[in-house]
């Protein structure tokens, strides 16, 4: 039982990981419905941005993970302003493959400018561990969810309370609607992007401070996270978050456990398993957990 | 009405007494098809305009070239020129004309299904910066639609037909616009609901706001606009003082003649050669 907390508790850590970059894609998808396959670019960006930032110590933590979100925010944004802009009204899988192109754009960038050698972020939260009864938790899984949970809070107020979150909220249900009262869907997708940029620079800090470490493959984060936003409905924030930690709970559970229940099974199974239950859960509802069902407007 | 007021400030040709105007508006979407052939009219303020047609005729079209919402349809206005309060209003985006006093009740209501009704409202105060300015206007909203008070927090998608078509009218008014536009504010609505939805055209109007009623509900329409305008085919066949086109013997057969059944048996209806004899 003991053990099973600690997969579980681990899982959630990584979940809220997951839940961010999923966030990430759910965000840009409501805006504009385009599947953004550069949220791993943005993300590898924003874990190089930090170790730079922080590598001589010449910046503390904290301020380098602030400012590394707002670098990476700009570079989404302005990727939007001077690429996507121009493609509006063609067709959705075009600019899908123009994210593709800033995907590569953004892998050789990183490894131009740091090489492709693993890296460290130099342990910001340590590796020091707490124990509940005889349940230890690593401090740095605390910090990675808290930042998470932080990140999360602010997003749904954003969305809830702000003028600019009530016209995405607006623009993501009626676009035409939303511009007669005067709602501007340019500032609607640029924001995406931004708030898209800054969450994936955060995630990546999530990925980066864990056993991963920094090095150009913390964007396969970003493929993981496709399960989430499948398995949660693509168009749904909150889906997103519990897909992501249902994932995350399932990856953990099963690099738990699979060797003594099932040992036939290979190494890295527990990457594969995410996709299996996202299947799963296809087959039963085939918008996702709390995706609505296409409804188009002419 | 206004009439003390001078027209020294505006452009040559431009009359302060007149909210809103177009001269000979062609709008073509896609490039090739044709929405409006040259359409010409005029909102004095203070009054309500029935813009009348059956489906097809334009109607909303007229609208989106006022509100800037062509671009979403593809569409351009090809010629012709519009003018709100004194401004040319080619070229503008929506938002800039929202906040010059122009709002509008789309067609179909539009309102945001997965939003609060709360929520709605305040989209439509969304070019409205002074926070005790919203605070009015939605205090004032609240008070033309009283149901609405208790409905604030609900999902606006759960609300009947009636209740959205407030919402929706309610969002339009948040922005205190100086002329609003109705696109078929009747359509699909019980006939005691229509009744209720003119009562609150009237009293909007009454309060100071032009408006702009675009109907296929005739009666209704007529009964409340100082002027009308008939639209067939993308061009005006017919204007004239609401009474006067009430009492129109084309009209009444065109529009009245089938009875108070509503909108679905006036589409049956064929009554293409009449129509015919109009645009000729
Ligand atoms: N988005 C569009 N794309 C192409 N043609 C359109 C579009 N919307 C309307 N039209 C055409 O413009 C004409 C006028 O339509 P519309 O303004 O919707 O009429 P109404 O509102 O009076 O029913 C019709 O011939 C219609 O087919
Ligand atoms: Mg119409």
């Amino acid at each position: 039982m003991t053990r099973f907390i600690e997969f579980a508790l681990a899982g959630l850590a990584q979940g809220f990981v997951y839940a961010l970059v999923a966030l990430g894609f759910v965000i840009i998808y409501k805006a504009t419905e385009v599947i953004n396959f550069a949220q791993g670019g943005l993300l590898t960006l924003g874990v190089y941005l930090v170790y730079n930032f922080t590598s001589g110590q010449s910046v503390p933590f904290p301020l380098a993970v602030v400012m590394s979100m707002i670098v990476t925010a700009g570079v989404a944004l302005l990727f939007e302003r001077l690429v996507l802009r121009r493609m509006l009204g063609n067709p959705v899988f075009a600019q899908v493959m123009v994210t593709i192109g800033l995907l590569f754009i953004l892998q050789n960038l990183v490894i131009a400018i740091w090489g492709a050698e693993p890296l460290n972020l130099g342990d910001p939260w340590g590796i020091s561990t707490i124990s509940i009864g005889e349940v230890i938790i690593e401090v740095r899984d605390l910090w990675t969810a808290a930042l998470a949970i932080g990140v999360l809070v602010v997003f749904f107020l954003f969305f809830r309370f702000s003028k600019l979150g009530l016209a995405m909220r607006a623009t993501a249900v009626d676009q035409e609607a939303a511009l007669a009262q005067g709602m501007s869907s340019r500032q609607v997708y640029m924001a995406a992007w931004g708030i898209a940029g800054a969450t994936a620079a955060i995630a990546g800090v999530g990925v980066a401070a864990g056993a991963t470490g920094v090095s150009p493959s913390v964007e396969f984060v970003a493929l993981l996270a496709f399960p989430a936003i499948i398995l949660g409905g693509i168009d749904s924030p909150l889906g997103a978050v519990i897909g992501g930690l249902i994932i995350g709970v399932t990856q953990s559970l099963t690099a738990g456990y699979q060797n003594e229940l099932f040992p036939w099974l290979w190494a890295g199974f527990d990457d594969v398993m995410p996709f299996i239950v996202m299947v799963l859960v296809l087959l039963v509802r085939p918008y996702g957990l709390f995706g609505t069902p296409e409804i188009k407007r002419v | 009405m206004n009439t003390s007021m001078t027209a020294t400030n505006n452009a040559p040709g431009t009359d302060a007494d007149v909210v809103l105007s177009a001269q000979g508006v062609e709008v073509v979407y896609r490039d090739v098809l044709l929405g409006l052939r040259g359409v010409s009219l005029e909102v004095k303020r203070g009054s309500i305009v029935a813009v009348l047609g059956s489906n097809g005729s334009g109607k909303t079209t007229l609208l989106r070239a006022l509100t800037g919402l062509l671009d979403v349809h593809r569409g351009k206005v090809t010629k012709g020129s519009m003018q709100f309060e004194g401004q040319p209003l080619e070229r503008r985006d929506p938002a800039s004309i929202v906040r010059a006093g122009m709002a509008q009740v789309m067609e179909g209501r539009r309102i945001f299904p997965a939003l609060t009704v709360d929520e709605n409202l305040r989209t439509g105060a969304y070019t409205v910066r002074s926070k005790a300015q919203i605070r009015e206007n939605y205090d004032r909203v609240l008070s033309l639609f009283p149901v609405l008070v208790d409905r604030r927090t609900s999902t606006a998608g759960y609300l009947s037909g009636g209740e959205q078509q407030m919402v929706a009218i309610g969002r339009a008014l948040m922005s205190s616009p100086t002329l609003l536009l109705l696109d078929e504010p009747s359509l699909g609505l019980a006939p005691l609901i229509v009744e209720q939805i003119a009562g609150i055209v009237r009293e909007v109007n009454a309060q100071g706001t032009s408006v702009v009623l675009v109907e296929q509900n005739a009666t209704m329409a007529l009964s409340l606009a100082d002027h009308g305008y008939v639209l067939e085919n993308g061009r005006v066949v017919k204007d004239g003082p609401g009474a006067e086109l009430l009492a129109d013997k084309d009209i009444q057969e065109f529009y009245l003649g089938v009875g108070d059944a509503g909108r679905k048996s006036f589409r049956d209806v064929k009554t293409y050669r009449r129509r015919k004899r109009w645009s000729s």
